[in-house]
């Protein structure tokens, strides 16, 4: 079942050209990753499925109904989230409250007064939410910036997983991250495909995007340059799709080092 | 993890209270009982009460802002100014004393309302905006007195002040009401939640869906309000509305609240924590006047605990982010 269709998608900021019609489609429960240089548009492109941006012309659906008039909040109501490269964390205060900021559950304290935070259900569903990730955090009563890059991002991960999702797009979520740390990002990234829930990856690290993804979209100059099965492609045909032409063996090499 | 940075885990997560805080408390208090025979008794002890009921209250606005990200230079003028305006409601306008209490709670609230406004609208910093107020409150109250003290406020003024029901000083009760009810707030609520997370990082809080600006103003009104509440406490208690009355007040609140394990920058705060730091500095004051040190020393030793206390605090920070 196709869940997300974009048709055409343009947007300009004032006399610069950003996307120039992008075509892009997305299965339920599929592990899609969007690749391309700096500038080439993919920062720009989430933003209008996410509707910060708004399109200037072209169609986004979700589950087939048009979501190109939704501001950023009712889309995300809809199943789209975001986690930013900066995971907008607040670093000093723990999982429970990071996973549900804004959306504490509340009682009344002594059945009175209402608008006080329920502490122990909000903790408890916060551990709920690591173990449905298959996560192993230090202890959820930590504050987050005590923590390393990758546990963090599993925090990130488990707030967005409380929206009930059905399509989380990553900005770059294993760019700073220690060796090992990429690999359980990865495992989390594949335990959201296991439950259904579609996944666009951003990244420049082509070794993950290879190792996670069932297709690769390769943005280029503001087009949707190439649609690679990931099955079928190697590490030549990204590089060279990514940088146009020539000879890229050579960074493809470098790449595959990497 | 050693025995020592459990406990000091536990106490900050289960009480709200720095342990380093804590034993500062108790230990500044044994030096002051063994220096001075007058120290350890409980006149003494209600007299560092009354004493920091005033700070008390600034504290805990001092607290709310800067764990918000927010600073409020204005506490000491807005204070002051609150005194005289429920001092002139009573005496000039003989209202009824109720309008009088009012007029203190409003005056401040309003001055912390156009604080709010300001930072959240005009993008002019909370350090200039308040730096303003403090000069411009100030003014505004000599305007109001003619520069004078405002005297013979009514009876029921003047028990707020100086009534002792049960012995214990009425400003003792008001603070330790206003401390129960400020902890709770911030602790516990999701007020209180969205204002620790706004200080630790406006992106995270604005991605949440909670109202900063909204939320900032809400902030400095309640800050200017309870300003107000520390000025009726003073004028009360010495009997006379005084433009010049809280110069100088925020340096010591800010510090009470520095001291009580607020982090300057914000995204951690905790009343508790902070009625710790008060009595901090009430245990200072009162001990350096009952060891007869005039009084401009103090003024310098409550500069100097405030730089040591960020100090410390940023010290901890770092070796905490070393880890």
């Amino acid at each position: 079942m196709t869940l997300l269709t974009l048709q055409g998608i343009r947007k300009s900021f004032g006399a610069v050209d950003v996307l120039h019609g992008v075509d892009l489609s997305v299965e339920a429960g599929e592990v899609i990753g969007l690749v391309g240089d700096n500038g080439a548009g993919k920062s720009t492109l989430m933003k209008t499925i996410t509707g910060i941006y708004r399109a200037d012309a072209g169609s986004i659906e979700l589950g087939g109904r048009d979501i190109l008039p939704l501001d950023p909040g009712q889309r995300r109501e809809l199943g789209i989230e975001m986690i930013y490269q900066d995971l907008s964390l607040a670093k000093q205060q723990d999982v429970a409250a990071n996973i549900f900021l804004g959306r504490e559950p509340t009682k009344k304290l002594f059945g009175l007064i209402p608008g006080f935070v329920d502490k122990a259900e909000m903790d408890r569903q916060a551990a709920k939410m690591i173990e449905r990730l298959g996560a192993h955090l230090p202890s959820i009563n930590r504050s987050v910036g005590s923590f390393s890059g990758g546990q963090q991002q599993t925090v990130a991960i488990a707030r967005a997983l409380t929206f009930n999702p059905k399509l989380v797009i990553m900005d770059e979520p294993t760019a700073a991250l220690a060796v090992r740390e990429v690999q359980s990002v990865l495992d989390l990234i594949r335990r959201l495909k296991s439950e259904g829930i579609a996944v666009i990856l951003i990244s420049h690290r082509l070794n993950d995007v290879l190792a996670v993804t069932d297709r690769i979209v390769v943005l280029r100059h503001g087009r949707a340059e190439a649609n690679l099965v990931t099955a079928k492609t190697n590490m030549n045909e990204v590089v060279g799709r990514i940088v146009g032409g020539g000879d890229t063996s050579a960074a493809a090499a470098h790449e595959q080092r990497g | 993890m050693s025995f020592w940075s459990r406990v000091q885990r536990a106490s900050v997560e289960r009480l709200h209270i720095r342990l380093e805080s804590l034993l500062v408390l108790v230990a500044l208090s044994a030096v002051m009982a063994v220096l001075s025979p007058y120290f350890l008794s409980l006149s003494n002890f209600l007299n560092i009460l009354l004493a920091t009921s005033t700070i008390g209250v600034l504290a805990i606005a001092a607290t709310f802002v800067i764990g918000s990200g927010g600073l409020d230079l204005s506490l000491g003028s807005v204070m002051g100014l609150a005194g005289v305006a429920g001092a002139f409601v009573a005496v000039n306008l003989g209202w009824p004393s109720v309008f009088a209490v009012c007029a203190c709670i409003i005056a401040g609230g309003l001055a912390g309302y156009i604080n709010g406004q300001l930072v959240t609208r005009a993008f002019v910093p909370a350090f200039i905006v308040t730096l303003g107020m403090l000069g411009l409150a100030r003014g505004l109250a000599l305007v109001i007195s003619q520069g004078r003290a405002i005297y013979g406020l009514p009876p029921e003024i003047v028990y707020i002040g100086q009534g002792r029901p049960f012995g214990v000083p009425m400003p003792v009760i008001l603070l330790v009401l206003t401390a129960i009810v400020a902890h709770c707030l911030l602790a516990y609520t999701r007020f209180g939640r969205h204002t620790l997370a706004l200080g630790d990082s406006e992106g995270a809080a604005r991605a949440a869906g909670i109202r900063v600006e909204h939320h900032r103003r809400i902030i400095y009104t309640l800050s200017g309000a309870l300003a107000g509440l520390a000025g009726l406490l003073f004028t009360a208690r010495v009997n006379a509305g005084d433009p010049t009355a809280g110069i100088n007040y925020e340096l010591t609140a800010i510090t009470a609240a520095i001291i009580g394990g607020t982090n300057l920058f914000g995204g951690r705060a905790s009343i508790l924590g902070t009625m710790i730091g008060a009595l901090i500095m009430g245990v200072l004051q009162n001990g350096l006047t009952l060891l007869a040190v005039q009084s401009y020393y103090q003024q310098m030793a409550i500069g100097a605990v405030l730089i040591l206390a960020v100090f410390i605090d940023q010290y901890q920070v770092r070796k905490e982010s070393r880890v």
